[in-house]
């Protein structure tokens, strides 16, 4: 049988085979998640080890990347089930009403799970909870090879008091569960909860566990065991893991100076600043040194506007070819009203969705998602580091750390002349 | 540059493990990596430095651990190989050296020279272990296909060779002290490797670097498989000369797309996977396999810039300078709005990365594509890479042996254009009036705070020159 023909999507630009004038789904786009079967990835741990920090984070990362992810954290189930928090004696071992509403928890959580995955086209989907027995994992095990699911253990083990009484400090003062006591009250009851799972706490062990996949994190990363890793988004999720730190920072991002092209209402290109911008460069200096940053970090693009705003700084900087922006291909250098005039059909689609949206001959925001994950990484690994780069460029990387969906990345508000100082802080 | 963030100190990476554990077989992989990506990288193998030393291997007895003599001589191969890792360190700009050691013994007395030198000198001290703890089938089979065929074994044989081998091992044994991450070695940075991948346990990665060779190290198996590189068949603009570009497949190259069709069914390979660009011509060429293939955006071709959809003869025409820069330094030359043959190798590196995960693997790309991609498999020097011959309507198959990769050309009989250009003979009639330093380009600026981009030689993986045993030596005080 011949060949069949191609046509190509207005929107992504991307080539896909027809039959009888209607696309066919035979080829893939190669996005980053190419399991066939979904993944459940279950947290494993004693309170306070920072499971719904990983938990959160890993989602934040996996849904910016473009793997549709969703955190089920079992505790706030337990919450919405039982109105009000009374003591740490709810999670005696022995308490037979408080396991029964446990169990009903965690089992509400796998049914939404499945929901998510099954039926809403979730790819992944993190169980945070303590899963502290071996019993209890069988059963999530058991229900992961039930509908098909990869099931990947994510264990935290720390027994550095000072990190668990930060810990404690930073996400659990504030937790609904206490919200009528004082900071001493609730730091009380929260160490005897914990007292609570220890005596029936089973690691994830290296001979009785040989045959699960999982990722074992020790002393917030000072170590790691990785046993089985089954798939490429698995072997993602441990390199984030393994890359992630807690250590306190800030992350500045702003974009290069006004640039000439600017003035005149153009896009792209590589242009010099213009005389505001450069004055913005002076300002920029000045800034960062009022703030005292210990070891800054300096980058930007390899485009000349944003390396211009660098030089005034005085500081050694590192030029990314990656954080150049987007690629307007047969656009740059046009103005808006100039694409519009020339090509009408690509300027309506842009709007139609703009983060899909790619130029003739250039680029998406999707594809410029992409591009930056390697920044991503290492703005993971580093700590204090400014980042100078550019319009596009800017609200991907925001919206990784504000955790934005895709609808709403391409209309962040990133102006010129701002900076934008992100700062951890508990879970987000 | 991109490699630039990676290291600022050089590291040292140690390889640790009882012999037949795969030690030399990852130490060149990563090595090949590690250049392949832009970090000077090379190995040191103690293995090379002893036989120079001890002109004829004789039997086992040489690695027994009460043997006084075999032990001062092998201490003394691990000093001199010391000195020249030094020297690759900090002479020759090298960013890292893979050492092979066998036993933790040498490792420590390896360390207290270490602790000697400047401060600066190493800070980034990377192990890397390597331990079966099941059974011994797999060491067996890793032994018949390398030691069989080493230096040692010329004329014995199979029987005899893992007979001694295996006595060469339990020799190690009795002296073997593995990484204790517990307690003696919570401070070291180490990665340990069980039972050929299955499981890790990594200690306090230091930098981006190490992480990388960690993701690495996690993500390579041994399973045989084989990888097939081809180009798209030939394009419309193929026949005209034209570079870049996004045309459909001419007559010829439709036939090719056939042709390839037959020779993947007559291979019949296993849970083949096939992967093109995002370019019409290589996305044609796979239609026509009738199987599922998966589009990369990052294996479109080079970006042209500026010279996309022009002819050679069009860009020395219209961009002299361009064209005569790019005979001169193929691989760093960007071309204006366009990409660099590194640039590409940046891109490429994902690629590269899940090639690395997966079994057989066909891959539809194009000219400057392959090119990388094949430097990669087959440890081409940057210098080399820009004119690797990866003509038209031809496969290269590509087999994992014992430390490298085969490579086979199957040429289908398909007539098409040939698009390759040599490098030219450079005289004084090829260099451009305006001499502009290469690294000029239209959408690059060179800063004047930064370090200076030293463009760092690449280095093949072998052991460096013999040791010369006769001369003085250093002492451990």
């Amino acid at each position: 049988s011949p060949a069949r023909e191609l046509t190509q999507n207005p929107l992504q630009k991307t080539w896909e085979p027809y039959d009888n004038g209607l696309p066919a789904r035979h080829s893939a786009q190669r996005g980053v998640c190419m399991t066939n079967c979904p993944t459940l990835i279950v947290m494993v741990g004693l309170p306070a080890r920072g499971k719904t920090y990983i938990s959160k984070k890993l989602t934040r990362y996996l849904n910016w990347i473009g793997v549709p992810t969703k955190e089920f954290n079992v505790g706030q189930y337990r919450r919405d089930l039982v109105k009000k928090y009374k003591s740490f004696e709810f999670f005696l071992p022995d308490n037979e009403e408080g396991l029964k509403i446990r169990k009903q928890c965690a089992l509400a959580a796998l049914n939404d799970v499945r929901q998510y995955l099954s039926e809403e086209n979730g790819h992944v989907a993190v169980f945070d909870a303590t899963n502290t027995t071996r019993e209890r994992r069988e059963t999530i095990y058991k229900f992961g090879e039930e509908n098909g699911y990869k099931t990947f253990f994510v264990e935290s083990v720390c027994v550095d008091p000072e990190v668990i009484a930060a810990n404690i400090v930073q996400v659990k003062l504030g937790s609904p569960d206490y919200v009528d006591c004082s900071n001493d009250e609730a730091t009380e009851d929260f160490m005897k909860r914990i007292e609570c799972y220890k005596n029936s706490y089973e690691t994830l062990d290296e001979t009785l566990d040989k045959d699960l996949s999982y990722i074992k994190i020790m002393d917030v990363g000072r170590s790691y065991l990785v046993n089985r890793v089954m798939d490429h988004i698995q072997s993602r999720i441990v390199y984030y893991l393994m890359n992630i730190h807690v250590t306190p920072r800030s992350i500045y991002l702003c974009r290069h100076g006004e640039s000439e092209l600017n003035l005149k209402g153009r896009i792209g290109g590589d242009p010099g600043l213009s005389v505001r911008g450069k004055e913005f460069a002076k300002s920029l200096a000045q800034f960062i040194n009022e703030q005292n940053i210990k070891d800054l970090k300096v980058w930007t693009s390899q485009m000349k506007r944003t390396i211009q705003t660098a030089e005034a700084l005085g500081v050694p900087y590192e030029q990314w070819k990656v954080l150049n922006e987007i690629d307007a291909g047969v656009c740059e250098e046009m103005t808006y009203e100039e694409i519009q005039e020339n090509y009408p059909l690509e300027f309506a689609l842009r709007d139609q969705d703009k983060y899909r949206y790619r130029y003739p001959k250039g680029e998406s925001y999707e594809d410029l998602v992409q591009r930056l994950e390697p920044v991503i990484m290492e703005l993971e690994r580093q700590e204090n580091v400014l980042v100078i780069c550019h319009q596009a460029v800017m609200r991907c990387l925001l919206a990784y750390f504000l955790d934005k969906p895709a609808e709403q990345l391409p209309y962040l508000k990133c102006p010129l002349h701002t900076v934008l100082k992100l700062t951890p802080v508990a879970y987000g | 540059a991109w490699a630039s963030y990676m290291t600022n100190s050089p590291t040292l990476i140690v390889m640790i493990g009882l012999p037949a554990r795969g030690k030399t077989y990852v130490s060149k992989k990563l090595t090949r990596y590690l250049n392949w990506i832009g970090v000077p990288t090379k190995v040191f193998n103690l293995g090379v430095y002893r036989r120079e030393a001890v002109k004829s291997y004789k039997s086992y007895d040489f690695f027994r651990h009460d043997n006084k003599e075999a032990m001062e001589i092998r201490k003394r191969c691990a000093l001199v190989a010391l000195e020249d890792v030094k020297a690759y360190l900090l002479e020759e700009c090298g960013q890292i050296a893979v050492r092979l050691f066998w036993t933790k013994r040498d490792f420590i007395s390896g360390w207290f020279i270490l602790g000697t030198w400047k401060n600066n000198v190493i800070q980034r001290c990377f192990c890397s272990v390597w331990s079966l703890l099941d059974s011994h089938k797999a060491s067996l089979s890793v032994s018949q296909e390398v030691k069989v065929s080493s230096p040692d074994y010329p004329e014995r044989n199979r029987e005899n060779v893992m007979d001694d081998f295996l006595k060469r091992i339990e020799c190690y044994k009795v002296t073997y002290q593995p990484l204790d991450p517990d307690a003696y070695d919570k401070d070291l940075s180490f990665i340990k490797v069980i039972n050929v991948g299955q499981r890790f346990l990594v200690n306090r990665v230091q930098d981006y670097i190490q992480s990388k060779i960690v993701y690495y190290l996690m993500n390579i198996h041994v399973q045989p498989r084989t990888i097939y590189l081809c180009r798209h068949g030939e394009s419309e603009y193929n026949l005209v000369g034209k570079i870049g570009g996004d045309s459909g497949l001419s007559p010829r190259g439709k036939q090719f797309a056939q042709a390839l069709k037959k020779f993947i069914e007559e291979q019949e390979i296993v849970d083949l996977k096939v992967w093109t660009s995002q370019l019409k011509r290589t996305i044609q060429t796979a239609e026509s396999l009738g199987v599922t293939y998966e589009q990369w955006k990052i294996l479109n071709e080079i970006d042209a810039g500026v010279c996309e959809e022009m002819t050679y003869a069009e860009i020395e025409a219209k961009y002299p300078d361009e064209f005569a820069l790019r005979d001169q330094e193929k691989y760093l030359y960007r071309y204006p709005g366009g990409e660099s043959y590194q640039d590409l190798v940046q891109r490429l590196e994902p690629v590269i990365m899940e090639l690395e995960r997966q079994g057989n693997v066909l891959v539809i790309s194009h000219q400057a594509v392959m090119r990388c991609l094949l430097a990669y498999f087959l440890d081409k020097s940057a210098d080399e890479l820009p004119y690797l011959r990866c003509p038209l309507h031809t496969i290269l198959q590509l087999t994992p042996v014992a430390y490298g990769c085969k490579v086979e050309t199957i040429t289908l009989n398909v007539e098409a254009v040939n698009t390759h250009r040599d490098k030219p003979s450079l005289n004084s009639n090829n260099l451009p009036a305006s001499q502009t330093p290469v690294r000029m380009r239209r959408n690059s600026f060179t800063p004047r705070a930064s370090a200076d981009v030293v463009k760092r030689p690449r280095h093949y993986s072998v052991g460096s020159k013999p040791p010369d045993l006769l001369g003085p030596f250093l002492s451990l005080e």
